[in-house]
């Protein structure tokens, strides 16, 4: 997969509430709906469990794109943390913009535990929106490491 | 047995650091006492090429306060890692890039659109502009180059200690100085010390209630209740974000707590953990309500990460990215 050219493939973090949005992903799958590879997907318990860090560690370590999926207003499985994550989203919007990042890089949806179609729609519309809008060439403060593996990719390698 | 050595450098910095330093008031004597201080540029005469002369490591603790914004600044980095034994970051600037690091939200061609060219009180028709290197009848001058963005010390030499602040608190220097005099055990090699494990917020007597926020203000916009939690008020006090050991001074003084002591423990990314916070309180569950709350908050990037953009995750105003 190259990150430049007309073959750029959109790298995109998926945080994906366990109730709705990972159940939706999943029927998604079951169902053998397309849904692009791009989005790599991470369960989390809510969309409110989504600290702000979270989303721009993923833009500083070479995201072009941040998904986070919750349940529908009304539906969340905690009351309320899918408001709290559509506040936290709103905000960093605002945060992205001043630091020179575009701000449809990153979308919150509602996709509840029925909505594979959904799921796969909006994955499929989130990637080509950020394929248009190029890869994120991000300067950070890090000092440049190679990366390593974790424990878990140095077991599979062994 | 010799004097401990100890030096204290300045780079992209206002000078605070320096002050702060002598307000340990008469505890200053005893600091002179015990080291030797051996390159103090803001207070005692001595040259670079003095420190450039000193044997590797042969500096025992050095006090380096400021940002790296210039290759000055950098080549003082380097130098003065090379010659220390423990390299601390002293103040908000070396730790966290502070206010400087603010010209991280733009670029240095518009810093110098600004100082050289566009501020009232500049007159400049030939359009001059500082450069590395300059041909003088006399010879070729130089001087160093201004960079394009502000980085931490830390980001550019390893640094053993991170003394918060802007600036640092005198009584948490004379706590750092005190234990290092007595000979105390010294925490692990990039601890943060001279402040406190909490946040700003334990420090802070206000009591506090369950929020709900629909309007926020500038603190010139209200007169704050003094009995009151700020941020219940409306106020956007960074203390839930910030790390203790200022005794929350400008709280005290009925002002919010704008975050000079860097992200709380265990946080990363303090403007980040901010957001967190702030839309925890935000009392609407309509997104074009939320929005409109947040149209209350001028400049947020400036706002939550007033001292800490260099140090930020995203480091800077990104230029390549759409």
């Amino acid at each position: 997969m190259t990150t430049n050219g007309k073959n750029f493939e959109p790298r995109i973090v998926g945080f994906l509430c366990n109730w709705c949005s990972y159940t939706g992903a999943d029927l998604a799958g079951t169902s053998r709906m397309k849904s692009p590879a791009n989005v790599r997907p991470i369960r989390v318990m809510c969309s409110g469990r989504v600290d702000p860090s979270f989303i721009l560690r993923a833009f500083q370590l070479g995201a072009d794109g941040v998904l986070v999926a919750g349940c529908h207003p009304g539906d969340c499985h905690y009351q309320e943390g899918n408001y709290k994550a559509l506040r936290r989203v709103l905000m960093l919007k605002r945060i992205l913009r001043a630091f020179g990042i575009d701000e449809r890089r990153l979308r919150l949806e509602w996709i509840s535990a029925a909505e594979g179609e959904k799921f796969a729609k909006a994955t499929t519309e989130f990637t080509e929106e950020v394929r248009a809008l190029g890869p994120l060439k991000i300067e950070t403060g890090l000092i440049p490491q190679p990366l390593e593996a974790g424990p878990e990719m140095q077991e599979v390698a062994s | 047995m010799s004097k401990p050595k100890l030096a204290l450098y300045w780079a992209a910095s206002c000078g605070g650091c320096e002050v702060t330093v002598l307000d340990i008031e008469e505890k200053i004597l005893e600091v002179a006492g015990f080291f030797d201080i051996v390159f103090w540029p803001c207070a005692m005469d001595f040259k670079y090429k003095d420190v450039e002369a000193m044997p590797d490591g042969s500096i025992d603790l050095c006090l380096f306060n400021g940002a790296i914004r210039t290759s000055e600044n950098e080549y003082m980095a380097h130098l003065l890692r090379r010659k220390a034994k423990a390299l601390v970051a002293f103040g908000s600037c070396a730790m966290d890039g502070c206010i400087p690091g603010l010209a991280n939200l733009t670029t240095r061609e518009a810093i110098f659109q600004t100082a050289y060219q566009e501020s009232p009180s500049t007159l400049n028709p030939e359009r001059t502009r500082p450069v590395p290197k300059f041909a003088a009848p006399e010879g070729e001058l130089d001087i160093p180059e201004f960079y394009e963005s502000v980085r931490t010390l830390g980001q550019v030499v390893p640094v053993e200690y991170f003394i918060p602040g802007c600036p640092p608190q005198p009584p948490q220097i004379v706590a750092v100085m005190s234990a290092i005099m007595q000979g105390a055990q010294l925490p692990p090699a990039g601890s943060v010390i001279g402040a406190g494990e909490k946040t700003c917020c334990d420090e802070c007597g206000r009591p506090r209630k369950e929020k709900h926020l629909k309007r926020f203000h500038r603190p010139f916009e209200i007169e704050a209740k003094p009995e009151e939690c700020l941020l219940d008020q409306g106020i956007i006090c960074l203390g839930p974000a910030t790390r203790s050991g200022c005794g929350a001074l400008c709280v005290k003084a009925n002002m919010p707590c704008r975050g000079c002591y860097g992200a709380a423990p265990n946080v990363t990314d303090q403007g980040a953990k901010m957001v967190s916070a702030i839309s925890s309180v935000i009392d609407s569950q309509d997104p074009a309500e939320i929005n409109s709350i947040l149209d209350q908050i001028v400049d947020p990037v400036g706002t939550l990460y007033r001292f800490s953009v260099p140090n930020s995750m995203l480091f800077r105003k990104q230029a390549g990215a759409a």
